[in-house]
């Protein structure tokens, strides 16, 4: 659900409205650091998240800012343009603008663009477009023409699309709006007309775009107050024509129509718009966000104090003026779950709370000793602690210097001798190192794969997967299920996307070479009779899936090997192979966070996805779409129905719990009438 | 009867029953552990101060009583072994640890203190205060003295901790944690405290506990179930464990800085550990390794001893867990240990009208033991012809607690004592009328006894003063004359606190806590012998009759036998101390707080700790540590040659339990009292509720 945090003030000086305000307000190449460009003549570098500004560049007097300074990203310079014409470049060590590198140009500069992964680019008013390096080496060169006169440029942007800028900016001329697309891959311009439908008499106000990976989605707000969306391709399929794209409604009135300024418009992501304006006609302006998707109003905040029509959204912020300050909203958008709207959303886990295997385990050194007691050594020895653990033992140099070198049978010999000596309390970081090496061979001869020393080694209980980070994908590289279903159960920290990995080749390996595998079956021991049957239909599976008698809540104590009651299904009670099963127990059992995972699962079609967990999942993902479609009413009736028995058993459990407190609150109490008794007692 | 043994009747007792307008279970507020001394300080919601010995089998060595307007929020040690606390009535006390009484207290003029800390050289005393005020003392060789306070801050600080090097310290308050520099008193840092949990605000964060390492780092706890590590130098957050759906209340360091306990309002108690996160790197990094749950309630404070975490809360027990990795013997000692009862006695009893005197923290109660004239065999529960009556109850006056009470064998005379004032009354008995008459006109120097006690024909009564002194008491129909005071012997203060009269009247016996136990001939008033001292403190005595054999119980669980006719051990407690008592006896972990004799059978001792009250006799053979410690009676139909033959001198008996008291009232009547674990809990808040099902 998207949500507004709660807004600060940035800067402390009062801005004016108008040339004299605000022009900008850009990313610099360190995050939460963003260059402040005022109309005048001033560029200010603050740290968002302290609300402080970390140094101020005026230009001169009589010499006045004509476009927002950037942050060359390849270089961490600043680069602001003055008096249309003049670069300054300068970097944080620098304290007077004036003597500063500059470079005049032969043109007027519209707008420099920068963005990471690419030199800055320069846009200048005539249309034409150059890179800040070309730039620099030759700064007197001509500058071509590329728009028509009384064609002006209204708005630009730019984007990276396969990892080569793509640049778009919109010009008017005669109340006609054109779109040019340049790409610097091909180095192609291409021109569009943008075509206004039906509702001619409305006045465009203010543009934004996203990219898709074929499409630059712009949307516009217009005087009517709604906002349309014009779809225009990156690579046109013939550049040379002039091409018109129609533009089609999006939002309806969003801003009360014919509002007489201040009104912004912003792309938050692929579904949510941030739009700046009075949302009606009379009303105070307003922050509001909407969801394109559903045409719903998110959630908005009034800025009482009237604002300017510039907006700025970078990572998690949101800049706009709010009265004469630079104000900064937060803005967090989080992906609705059924999960956790069902409560089975886990607490996400600390990273660093994980339980390390290597500690001391209370409970099973507990009652060691108890029987060696002797009276006379009742006093308390501290143990001298060991500083001088870090000094491996010879046996390791011993082993690193054979993986280095010899064949895998010498390694697991050598590997055994190792193991067998005493193990030092740094044993999970040594053992990580083994690992690192056999891994680090492993990549600069790929033939070399050592699979029985590795699988000692992840035995040993003592690995984890921040220790050894390779292992887990040099097995998925090889599709080595036994020792990913190996990891799977020692390691307690797998990243999702490896989690997600594994299921990808678990669920994709065909039968017949998991039959060749060695695997694991103790988590479906049980499973007494295997239907050796390929998967069914989704619509199937979700009924077993969904069957009451098997619910639990708990995912991690679910297992596959559960027999469901009814008679007529039994002949269909797991679809999968067992030893797949077990791989996919495995894959259970791991301690994944299910908001991490959500990601990296909508990666996995849906109809490999044979559990229960993974189903909740997948909806999670695509919940809301679910909720809409009209195909899924059955799913969701069913859904329902499972949640309701849910509650019904949560609710009679707590219910048994009372009674029972209940009983032994009577229990006690007559006890405590026997609060005097005389009873016979014989001693002895 | 059977041939081995005697048929005792016993009335059972339950303290339970007879209260009911005052909590008997007294939450723990503070703990403060004194690494110099291996001593522990606790401190309870009531005000009651309690000092235990952790070299001496954890034994409560010492107490301060409570009073009613002292409700005490900080703790600790300064340089010296000085204790200090800090409470809601805004004073800071400093206690004499030999008198056992208030040395002063001091108003800190910054309303309710909520807490307080050492430098860590231990000369200097800080307070944080309900007006947002930190204040800083300089400690002199006998008192306190405020030297300025560092720059008031909004709200109450509640927490405080400094740097080891004495130039930072970190103050937690509500919403936010601030650094200051002691040398000018101003606030350097200020770290804001997140307020969200789990996604949704709470109203306020309250910064419960402060660490501040020498690295300096600060680790803060929070009303929001976080344990964060904040970096001093430039007041940012580092590291951020949630660890709790409700307060985290308390921290406590080790010395060595590499590990460290907090205490959760859900009762748990979670270690954290730095350990190094690769080989060969020196990097490490403070990872949570150990969660434990041993209270049922808040664990409102914590302490970190080197080889073990210390919790208390407010379900009353103090949990001491060594450190499995610390202690290189795993014996016994490394055993998780509980306390929950106090190590003394707060019980009498009158055998000749069969009464019983509890005592509470601000009143006490007479019961009179019901009777029965119905007979069974071994176990039955007999029919009450009398049910036991509540004949009193005497209330004190004033805010202080009661520290020891007593009622003479005659049932006559009751006697009690708070920290300034003591009170004598003479009973009356009129067929079932009570009349209850207070002598007045005590002396000046009766004033505070930490023990009290009368002869055994209830004509004498002596009374420990606080002062090292003991005062001896004739009493008449309804007045006293005061007979003699023994001095404390020359060079010691310390004060007596266990008293033992012979019961032919001749001879008394006074113990403190570490010197040995005196012995004085009450016909010729001076001092008779001084058992030679033991490195453990006594915890119950008592004089044999006819032998005059005087029986000691260290809290090591050692039991001498010592006769005080021939000043020498007995023949029996030589026997003992060569052979060694049993591993298991060794091993119990609650004190013996009571001693008594049968009349008619010279040969038993009948002692009681908490969960187990034994008879030994002396006429059979010591057990060794191959034999059953724990025999329970053999079946009946067992021949006598079986019996025999397993029959050591230890009859240990586990049906009472937690025994609070257990005296012999005549030859065949027992009176043990229990006080069942269910009823504190049952009177304490409910805890945090978890639920168990669904979501």
């Amino acid at each position: 659900m998207a949500a507004l945090e709660e807004e600060f003030t940035l800067s402390t000086v009062p801005l004016g409205a108008g040339p004299n305000g605000l022009l900008g307000v850009e990313q610099s190449d360190k995050t939460d650091q963003f260059l402040v460009t005022h109309g005048g003549r001033t560029v200010i570098l603050y740290k968002v998240s302290d609300q402080k500004p970390l140094g101020s560049w005026s230009v001169k007097q009589g010499q006045i800012i004509t476009c927002p300074a950037v942050c060359n990203f390849q270089t961490g310079e600043f680069i602001v343009v003055h008096d249309n014409k003049v670069l300054r470049i300068w970097n944080t060590e620098n304290v007077n603008l004036d003597k500063v590198f500059k470079a005049t140009l032969s043109a007027e500069i519209y707008r420099i663009h920068s963005i990471q992964g690419t030199e800055p680019l320069v846009l200048f008013k005539e249309g034409a477009v150059r890179g800040l390096e070309a730039l620099l080496a030759e700064p007197q060169q001509k500058i071509e023409t590329v728009v028509s006169d009384d064609e002006v440029i209204k708005w630009t942007k730019v984007f990276m699309v396969f990892r080569h800028p793509v640049l778009i900016f919109i010009t008017e001329k005669h109340g006609n709006h054109f779109a040019y697309i340049q790409t610097f891959s091909s180095r192609t311009l291409s021109k569009y007309t943008l075509f206004h439908g039906q509702e001619e008499k409305s006045v465009i106000q203010n543009f934004t775009a996203s990219v898709d990976r074929k499409f630059i989605s712009l949307m516009s707000l217009s005087s009517d107050g709604c906002v349309y969306e014009t779809l225009i391709p990156i690579h046109p399929r013939d550049p040379d024509e002039n091409q018109r794209v129609v533009r089609s409604l999006l939002l309806k009135t969003v801003v009360a129509g014919n509002a007489p300024s201040g009104v912004a418009l912003t792309v938050l992501d692929q579904d949510h718009v941030a739009v700046l304006g009075p949302p009606l006609p009379a009303s105070k302006e307003c922050l509001s966000i909407w969801n394109t998707k559903f045409q719903t109003l998110q959630t908005s905040r009034e800025l009482p104090q009237g604002t300017s029509g510039q907006l700025w959204y970078f990572g998690e912020n949101l800049f706009m003026l709010h009265g004469k300050f630079l104000t900064v909203i937060p803005y967090k958008c989080e992906v609705s779950s059924l999960a956790g709207a069902l409560g089975k959303l886990k607490h996400s886990q600390d990273p660093g709370t994980h339980t390390v295997p290597h500690f001391v385990n209370w409970e099973t050194s507990r009652g060691y000793g108890f029987g060696s007691q002797n009276s006379e050594q009742s006093k308390r020895i501290l143990r001298r602690r060991k500083i001088e653990v870090n000094v491996p033992p010879p046996a390791f140099e011993q082993l690193l210097s054979t993986i280095k070198k010899d064949s895998e049978k010498d390694i697991e010999v050598e590997l055994c001798k190792f193991l067998a000596v005493k193990r030092t309390p740094d044993f999970h970081a040594i053992v990580g190192d083994i690992v690192l090496e056999l891994l680090g061979r492993h990549t600069t001869e790929p033939s070399f794969y050592p699979r029985n020393s590795l699988m000692q080694l992840i035995q040993t209980h003592v690995l984890s997967y921040s220790l050894c980070p390779g292992l887990m994908e040099a097995a998925l590289e090889k599709t080595d299920v036994q020792m990913l279903q190996l990891c799977l159960q020692q390691f307690p920290d797998i990243p999702e996307s490896i989690t997600c990995a594994c299921l990808k080749i678990f669920l994709s390996i065909s039968d017949d070479s998991l039959q060749e595998t060695e695997i694991n079956m103790e988590s479906v021991s049980d499973c007494s009779d295997p239907v050796q049957e390929k998967m069914d239909e989704q619509t199937e599976i979700l009924q077993n899936g969904f069957n009451a008698d098997e619910q639990n809540c708990d995912s991690c104590d679910r297992k596959l090997n559960q027999k469901p009651q009814d008679a007529a299904e039994e002949t269909t009670s797991c679809p999968v192979v067992p030893k797949r099963a077990a791989l996919l127990n495995a894959i259970l059992h791991s301690a994944y966070s299910e908001m991490f995972l959500l990601p990296h699962l909508k990666d996995i079609p849906a109809q490999h996805v044979t559990i229960m967990d993974w189903i909740c999942l997948l909806l999670d993902a695509n919940f809301t779409v679910v909720v809409m479609i009209p195909e899924a009413k059955r799913l969701l009736l069913s859904l329902y129905k499972f949640v309701k028995s849910q509650i019904c058993i949560c609710s009679e459990l707590n219910k048994i719990e009372v009674s029972f407190r209940e009983l032994q609150k009577l229990n006690q109490e007559k006890n405590n009438r026997e609060l005097y008794s005389i009873e016979v007692l014989e001693l002895f | 009867a059977s041939t081995s043994g005697a048929e005792h009747a016993s009335a059972r007792a339950r303290g339970a029953a007879v209260e009911r307008d005052e909590p008997p279970a007294i939450g723990i507020r503070c703990v403060a552990y004194n690494n110099q001394s291996n001593r522990l300080a606790v401190s309870r919601t009531d005000g009651t101060v309690e000092i235990y010995n952790l070299s001496a089998n954890y034994f409560q060595e010492k107490f301060f009583p409570g009073h009613e307007s002292r409700a005490t929020e900080a703790l600790c040690w300064a340089k010296g072994q000085r204790l200090f606390s800090g409470g809601l009535n805004g004073e800071i006390i400093e206690y004499d640890l030999q008198a056992l009484n208030i040395k002063y207290a001091m108003d800190a003029f910054g309303g309710p203190i909520w807490s307080m800390a050492v430098s860590p050289c231990g000369s200097q005393l800080l307070v944080g205060c309900e007006d947002g005020s930190v204040k800083l003392f300089q400690i002199t060789p006998d008192k306190i003295q405020f030297e300025r306070n560092f720059d008031r801050q909004k709200s109450r600080i509640l927490s405080l901790s400094w740097h080891p090097s004495g130039t930072h310290i970190a103050a937690g308050s509500i919403d936010y944690i601030s650094v200051f520099d002691v040398k000018s008193g101003s606030a350097v840092h200020k770290m804001l405290v997140d307020r969200q949990y789990m996604g949704v605000s709470k109203r306020k964060c309250i910064i419960w506990g402060v660490a501040f390492l020498s690295d300096g780092t600060v680790i803060s706890v929070d009303s929001a179930g976080k344990v964060q590590f904040w970096d001093s130098a430039t007041g940012t957050l580092v590291k951020n464990h949630l660890i709790a759906n409700a307060d985290v209340q308390s921290i406590a360091v080790s010395d060595q800085e590499d590990s460290f306990v907090v205490g959760t309002a859900e009762g748990t108690v979670f270690h954290f550990q730095l350990v190094s996160v690769t080989s060969n790197s020196s990097e490490k990094q403070w990872v949570r390794t150990k969660p434990f749950q041993h209270h049922t309630h808040d664990v409102r404070a914590v302490a970190h001893s080197p080889t073990a975490l210390i919790s208390g809360g407010t379900d009353t027990h103090l949990v001491i867990r060594p450190l499995m990795e610390k202690v290189e013997v795993k014996n016994y000692d490394a055993a998780l240990r509980k306390i929950t009862f106090p190590h003394r006695r707060l019980i009498s009893c009158s055998k000749k009208r069969h009464l019983l005197l509890f005592q509470f923290a601000h009143h006490l109660e007479l019961w009179r033991l019901g009777s029965t004239v119905a007979t069974g065999k071994n176990g039955d529960t007999l029919p009450l012809s009398k049910d036991a009556d509540h004949l009193l109850h005497l209330k004190t006056k004033g805010p202080e607690n009661i520290i020891c009470s007593c009622i003479s064998p005659c049932g006559s005379w009751i006697a009690y004592s708070t920290t300034s004032r003591f009170f004598l009354y003479r009973l009356n008995y009129e067929h079932d009328n009570i009349s209850l008459q207070r002598v007045s006109k005590m002396p000046a120097f009766l004033r505070s006894a930490l023990q009290i006690l009368f002869s055994e024909d209830s004509t004498k009564l002596f009374v420990a003063s606080n002062q090292g002194s003991l005062h001896i008491i004739r009493l008449l129909e309804g007045s006293f004359k005061h007979l003699h005071t023994f001095q404390p012997q020359s060079g010691t203060v310390e004060s007596m606190c266990l008293l033992a009269v012979s019961p032919d009247g001749n001879w008394l016996a006074a113990s403190g806590t570490s010197a040995g136990v005196h012995v004085y001939n009450i016909k010729h008033l001076k001092l008779h012998c001084t058992v030679p001292a033991y490195n453990f403190p006594v915890t119950a005595l008592a004089i044999a009759p006819s032998t005059n054999n005087l029986v000691i119980a260290h809290s090591d669980q050692q039991v001498f036998e010592y006769s005080i006719p021939d000043k020498q051990y007995t023949e029996w407690s030589r026997t003992i101390q060569k052979q060694g008592f049993h591993y298991l006896w060794l091993q119990r972990d609650t004190p013996i707080t009571h001693i008594s004799f049968h009349p008619k059978r010279p040969m038993h001792i009948l002692l009681h700790d908490a969960y187990m009250f034994c008879i030994i006799d002396k006429s059979l053979p010591l057990p060794n540590d191959k034999t059953l410690l724990y025999n329970p009676l053999p079946p009946t139909n067992e021949s006598d040659v079986i019996r025999r033959r397993t029959a050591h001198a230890f009859k240990i008996s586990k049906i009472y339990k937690p025994l609070l008291f257990m005296d012999l009232l005549d030859e065949r009547t027992l009176v043990a009292v229990e006080r069942p674990l269910d009823d504190i809990i049952a009177q304490l808040p409910p805890p945090i509720k978890k639920k168990k099902f669904g979501t």
